[in-house]
């Protein structure tokens, strides 16, 4: 068994909250030294192992204490008890270019950066041209840094931090910049870095990057781990925690009322039922959602979201995207999805379900890929979605031309 | 998995420290040290005509004032007050340009603070290395000053030089790590080190003989020699200026003035620098806990 690339152990970290900040010597005189201040646990008793080679997914919602963690296990904050060990070289990218120079150009600054993340003179002329050819800044390395785009800028810090050989990597949902050619080959680059066998530790709040890249993951609440394990799971228990704390709720709202709306079943039918279980390509199915309220609602919002066996989003709809106004609801119903026809080829197919108010500050439920469907093909093309094709074939022998 | 898998260095992060720990991250960070040196240096002056130059001519000018002031108009009569005046300046400038640099360094870098993981000494560490190279450049002026007028150094007290520049570095970066901390809660510090630096220059013998003050503090003049800056400039003064008294004609009456301490030999300011070493490794060790200390919250506060 190997030992663990980063192993935290019950950590916390504290942060003093003060209501005022008292910075110079006058206003400490005036207040008698006392700052007002009120301890606020960023994290409680945190314990997790990230296993050499793996990927964590750590997701939480704003506030849950997921970035602590992270600055944490990178040497920026130390925890306030707990210890944290760590294995090998740790780049962390919490802000692409954070440290560079304005005054400095490209090609000083990557010797700045580097130095930062641990690297030498000597490595970093070595990796030098491989650098720049990544960040694509071939014209512009001789260019002072504060005349480069933002797009330019975090290509740069990308390139460095990925360079650098780091055996364990944090990365802070820095993936979502720079153009989508570029996010494609930050991904390669993260499965290149999986292969390779070094440790990556994500801090997202989406869980299809968690899925599709990761693992295991991590879910922080207010500081506190719900869960760990399983991505599946974890995405899960995610979900249904996002019902709780509602993200867009504004101050001076009422309180979000829970569970207004539940579904209480869901039904799956397609044209070969019930003789057979599974659907084939191309067949039409029919989603049925049924619910109870405990409580009037206007206009709620039905949303069906399906999968693939990699999590991959396949199909999401919802009753506001199609235009179905629900009006008010006060007792139970059923809400039918219609598939026409679903052209997915051979695999098992999960679908996600919830229910919100319109406007989407109110999550009456969730359900997280909790129902399967299953799609078996009995041609034997492959791949997953199903293209009508007609193959022909239009044959001439070279050897005799005018027998034909 | 790797091959490499055992050589890897395990880290542990715990809530504090130990003093050891942060010595050996500082020194396995040399080479950042030596970076950031390097670019406190270059942004200083990109962009800039004259570039480096500016660091000769800042005690180019100084030297012009304090000649007319206290030559022309005051009339101190100290002999060959040019070499004097710049053997002692430049010790100054190193020290109060480097520790005003690192008491607001960590401030200065607060994007890399919060979001970068790297040993936070480094920065006050850096602003006392580039007032070094400062230094270095300003030694040309007076080393042209010395070959043009062919001046006679004190060869015999030569090596005392390397041993103040020790004694001066190890202060300078102790006092920066120190005031560094200190500014980052109480934002006081880096205005409160300017005014301290301006009485400290006139504490210290730079534009007058350290001979005026011990001759008016007389039994007490020890107390003079607290000044660690003091006993740094005395030595550069013995080595370089050389002269530890001189006559004038006050009246008709021939009177001799002392310039430098009477009677003291290369062990007398040996024996001063070294206090001041030894004085300054434990300041600097303080200075580090202390800073070990708050270090833990600066990604916050800042």
């Amino acid at each position: 068994m190997t030992p663990a690339a980063i192993s935290v152990r019950s950590v916390s970290k504290r942060f003093r909250l003060t209501h005022e900040r008292y910075p110079t010597l006058k206003e400490r005189v005036i207040h008698f030294g006392r700052v007002p201040s009120e301890d606020f646990w960023a994290l409680r008793d945190i314990t997790v192992e990230v296993p050499d080679g793996t990927t964590l997914g750590l997701l939480g919602h704003n506030g849950s204490g997921k970035s602590t963690l992270l600055k944490c296990i990178a040497g920026i904050l130390r925890p306030t008890t707990g210890e944290i060990g760590t294995r090998g070289r740790v780049a962390a990218l919490l802000e692409l270019g954070a440290g560079f120079q304005g005054e400095l150009t490209g090609r000083e600054n990557i010797f700045l950066n580097g130095a930062i993340l641990g690297m030498s003179r000597k490595e970093l002329a070595r990796r030098f041209d491989e650098i720049v050819e990544f960040a694509e800044l071939e014209q512009f390395i001789d260019t002072q840094v504060r005349f480069y785009s933002s797009g330019m800028y975090v290509r740069l810090g990308f390139a460095i931090a990925v360079n650098v050989e780091p055996d364990i990597l944090l990365v802070d949902e820095v993936l979502a910049v720079g153009d989508e050619a570029f996010q494609r080959k930050c991904l390669d680059r993260v499965a290149d870095f999986q292969r390779e066998g070094r440790t990556i530790v994500v801090v997202t709040h989406s869980p299809d990057l968690v899925r599709k890249i990761c693992h295991a993951a991590v879910v922080l609440d207010h500081g506190s781990l719900v869960a760990s394990g399983d991505p599946r799971e974890a995405i899960q228990v995610f979900r249904e925690h996002l019902r709780r704390t509602p993200p867009r709720a504004r101050p001076g709202e009422p309180p979000p009322v829970d569970d207004r709306v539940r579904v209480t079943s869901v039904r799956f039918e397609h044209p070969g039922m019930p003789g057979r279980a599974y659907l084939e390509p191309g067949e039409s199915l029919a989603v049925k959602v049924g619910f109870e309220v405990d409580a009037p609602v206007d206009d709620p919002v039905f949303t069906v979201m399906i999968y693939d066996a990699e999590g991959t989003l396949v199909h999401g709809s919802s009753t506001a995207s199609e235009s179905v106004a629900l009006g008010h609801v006060d007792g139970p119903g059923e809400v039918t999805f219609e598939y026409a026809q679903v052209p997915l080829l051979d695999g098992e197919y999960a679908i996600t379900l919830c229910v919100t108010s319109s406007d989407g500050a109110f999550i009456y439920d969730w359900q997280e890929q909790r129902h399967r469907f299953e799609v078996r093909d009995s041609q034997r093309n492959f791949g997953s979605v199903e293209f009508p094709v007609r193959i022909t074939v239009d044959k001439r022998s070279a050897r005799h031309p005018a027998a034909g | 998995m790797t091959a490499t898998l055992p050589e890897r260095p395990t880290r542990l992060s715990t809530a504090r420290a130990g003093l050891w720990e942060r010595l050996g991250a500082i020194w396995r960070y040399r080479e950042l040290l030596v970076a950031f040196t390097r670019t406190e240096l270059k942004v200083k002056y990109k962009n800039s005509v004259l570039g480096f130059a500016w660091s000769m001519l800042n005690p180019a000018l100084y030297l012009v004032v304090f000649y007319v002031v206290f030559q022309l108009i005051l009339g101190s009569g100290i002999p060959s007050f040019p070499i004097f005046l710049l053997s002692g300046l430049l010790v100054w400038n190193l020290f109060s340009v480097g520790v005003s640099a690192a008491t607001g360094s960590v401030v200065a870098n607060a994007g890399l603070v919060r979001k970068v993981a790297l040993p936070r000494e480094i920065l006050p560490l850096a602003s006392v290395g580039a007032a070094l190279i400062h230094f270095f450049l300003q030694a040309i002026v007076l080393f042209g000053a010395i070959v043009i007028v062919h001046y006679e150094v004190a060869l015999a007290y030569l090596p005392l030089l390397p041993v103040a520049l020790v004694a001066l570095l190890l202060f300078s970066a102790a006092l920066g790590v120190l005031l560094a901390a200190i500014n980052v809660q109480l934002r006081d510090t880096a205005h409160f080190v300017e005014l301290a630096m301006l009485a400290w220059f006139w504490m210290t013998p730079i534009v007058y003989p350290y001979g005026l003050v011990a001759g008016k503090l007389g039994p007490h003049a020890w107390l003079y020699l607290c000044n660690p800056i003091t006993d740094v400039v005395l030595a550069f003064q013995r080595a370089i200026y050389a002269q530890v008294s001189y006559t004038t004609t006050v009246n008709g009456v021939q009177q001799v003035q002392q310039i430098l301490p009477p009677g003291a030999d290369q062990w007398w300011y040996l024996w001063h620098l070294g206090i001041v070493i030894v004085a300054s490794a434990v300041l600097f060790l303080f200075a580090l806990s202390l800073f070990g200390r708050v270090e833990g919250n600066f990604a916050e506060e800042l």
